[in-house]
């Protein structure tokens, strides 16, 4: 019940601070970045986006997860697709940035989501192949040649 | 029940003529065939998920199927390999009295009776119904009770932050992780990466499918030629099975 007053509260802070009377000297309001594209929609109407995506996706993690449902409709992977892309510059601001799609309300509304430590918070043709991954590769294979005699163990 | 055989056969073949000609070898292509899902139905446990490893096809020094592993996952080293994340390790078992040596690799063995299920505390370690043994890193605190009970050591915890993962697999500081079967492969009827890559490289040590339909690949070679359960003493009725062994 709190939670839902909160919400509202925020929501309608959120939305009074989204349009503001001409001429408030407050905190600048996040600019949110939409993806353009003729006649692109998001998945349900903004409205509702903006009260209820945690609804949406949270649901979806619960469904997809434990039962294997993959509609691409509310899924996260799709919100991330559709949401981010490079400025003119080529760039993508991380999830830790203000101008990340996900992160400019977020952060003027003090809402902090962990799912971007696991999530990737671009689309998969931006992901950068990490260095890293090499020296897995290599450590496995000095392992294998290294540990060739010892693995009986387990039998 | 044997019309939604026939629709989703209907609608793979769709599928594929849309994609144009068909690289995969055929044996994939008739698992697809039998047990493509739409995406908005849940799985059920009428599938159990499976892989039968004939380690005398393994060769000693291919890391094939664990480069892939590794590269599906994004699984990425700290220099640390008592700690790095690995889903598959090559496990080489030697006969003291013969000599003979036999490499395997050995991954999450997807226990019927699962010990890290068992143990779990908030219920991040699960079963999912068609077999394959997850952890819900939504819900895993990082207790590691899990990796403890695992008997085939098969769980890794990560122990950094870590950037660049794949929008396919997260993955992130403080949670247990372990070879998910590439469920999301699976559920877009896929096999997993591994599987993939082994008989890519033409080695065809692996093989996938679904151990509750007597007429998949992987039951028939099993009912023709056994496949044994790594600690099967453990009566953990794993669905990953081994022949070779
Ligand atoms: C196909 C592209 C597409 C997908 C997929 C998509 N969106 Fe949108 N989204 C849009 C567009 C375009 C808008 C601008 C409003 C409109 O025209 O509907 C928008 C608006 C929004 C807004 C409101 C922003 C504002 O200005 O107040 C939120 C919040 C939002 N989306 C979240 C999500 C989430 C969460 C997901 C994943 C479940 C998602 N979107 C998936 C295209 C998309
Ligand atoms: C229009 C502004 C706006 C945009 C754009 C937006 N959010 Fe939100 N989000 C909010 C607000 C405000 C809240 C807090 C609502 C509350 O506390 O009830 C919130 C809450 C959440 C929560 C729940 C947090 C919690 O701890 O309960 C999640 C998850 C979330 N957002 C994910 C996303 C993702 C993912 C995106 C990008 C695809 C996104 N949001 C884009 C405004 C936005
Ligand atoms: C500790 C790592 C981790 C964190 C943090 C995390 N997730 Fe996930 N998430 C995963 C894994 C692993 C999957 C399973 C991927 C699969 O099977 O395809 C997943 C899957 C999902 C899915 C279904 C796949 C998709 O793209 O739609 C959704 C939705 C989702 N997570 C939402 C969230 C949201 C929202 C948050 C933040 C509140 C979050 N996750 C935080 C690891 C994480």
């Amino acid at each position: 019940m709190t939670n839902r007053i909160l919400r509202i509260t925020t929501l309608l802070l959120g939305l009074f601070l989204l349009y503001p009377a001409p001429g408030s000297a407050e905190t600048p309001l996040p600019t949110i970045h939409e993806p353009e594209g003729k006649g692109l929609k998001c998945v349900e109407p903004e409205e509702v986006m903006r009260r209820d995506h945690m609804e949406f996706i949270l649901h979806q993690r619960d469904e997809t997860m434990h039962e294997g449902i993959r509609t691409s409709k509310y899924s996260f992977a799709e919100c991330i697709n559709c949401h981010v892309e490079p400025d003119e510059k080529g760039h993508i601001a991380s999830s830790k940035s203000k101008d990340h799609f996900c992160n400019g309300c977020h952060e003027y509304a003090a809402v902090t989501i962990d799912c971007f430590e696991c999530h990737a918070d671009r689309p998969q043709k931006h992901i950068k192949r990490g260095k890293k991954t090499a020296t897995i590769q290599q450590d496995l294979h000095q392992m294998l040649s290294a540990n060739n005699d010892n693995g009986g163990e387990l039998k | 029940m044997s019309d939604k055989i026939n629709s989703s056969r209907r609608e793979f073949l769709g599928k594929s003529a849309a994609v144009g000609a068909i690289t995969i070898a055929p044996g994939i292509l008739l698992h697809q065939v039998a047990n493509a899902k739409p995406d908005d139905v849940a799985v059920t446990d009428k599938v159990r998920w499976g892989m039968l490893i004939n380690t005398d096809k393994c060769d000693k020094g291919c890391t094939d199927c664990i480069d892939a592993c590794n590269n599906e996952h994004r699984l990425s080293g700290f220099g640390r390999p008592e700690t790095d994340a690995q889903y598959i390790r090559k496990v080489t078992l030697r006969d003291k009295q013969t000599g003979h040596e036999l490499s395997l690799p050995l991954m999450c063995q997807h226990c019927e009776t699962a010990p890290c299920v068992d143990v779990c505390p908030t219920g991040a370690s699960f079963k999912r119904a068609d077999g394959i043994a997850l952890v819900d890193k939504h819900i895993c605190i990082g207790c590691r009770y899990c990796m403890m009970a695992c008997p085939y050591k098969a769980r890794s915890f990560v122990h950094e932050n870590l950037t660049n993962q794949t929008l396919s697999a997260p993955r992130g500081k403080g949670t247990v992780e372990s070879c998910t079967l590439c469920v999301h492969r699976i559920d877009k009827d896929q096999i997993p990466a591994c599987v993939e890559a082994c008989s890519k490289g033409k080695h065809d040590a692996m093989i996938f499918g679904d151990l509750n339909d007597p007429n998949s690949k992987i039951s028939k070679e099993l009912e023709k030629h056994g496949g044994k359960q790594i600690r099967a003493d453990l009566q953990l009725n794993t669905a990953v099975r081994y022949q070779g062994i």
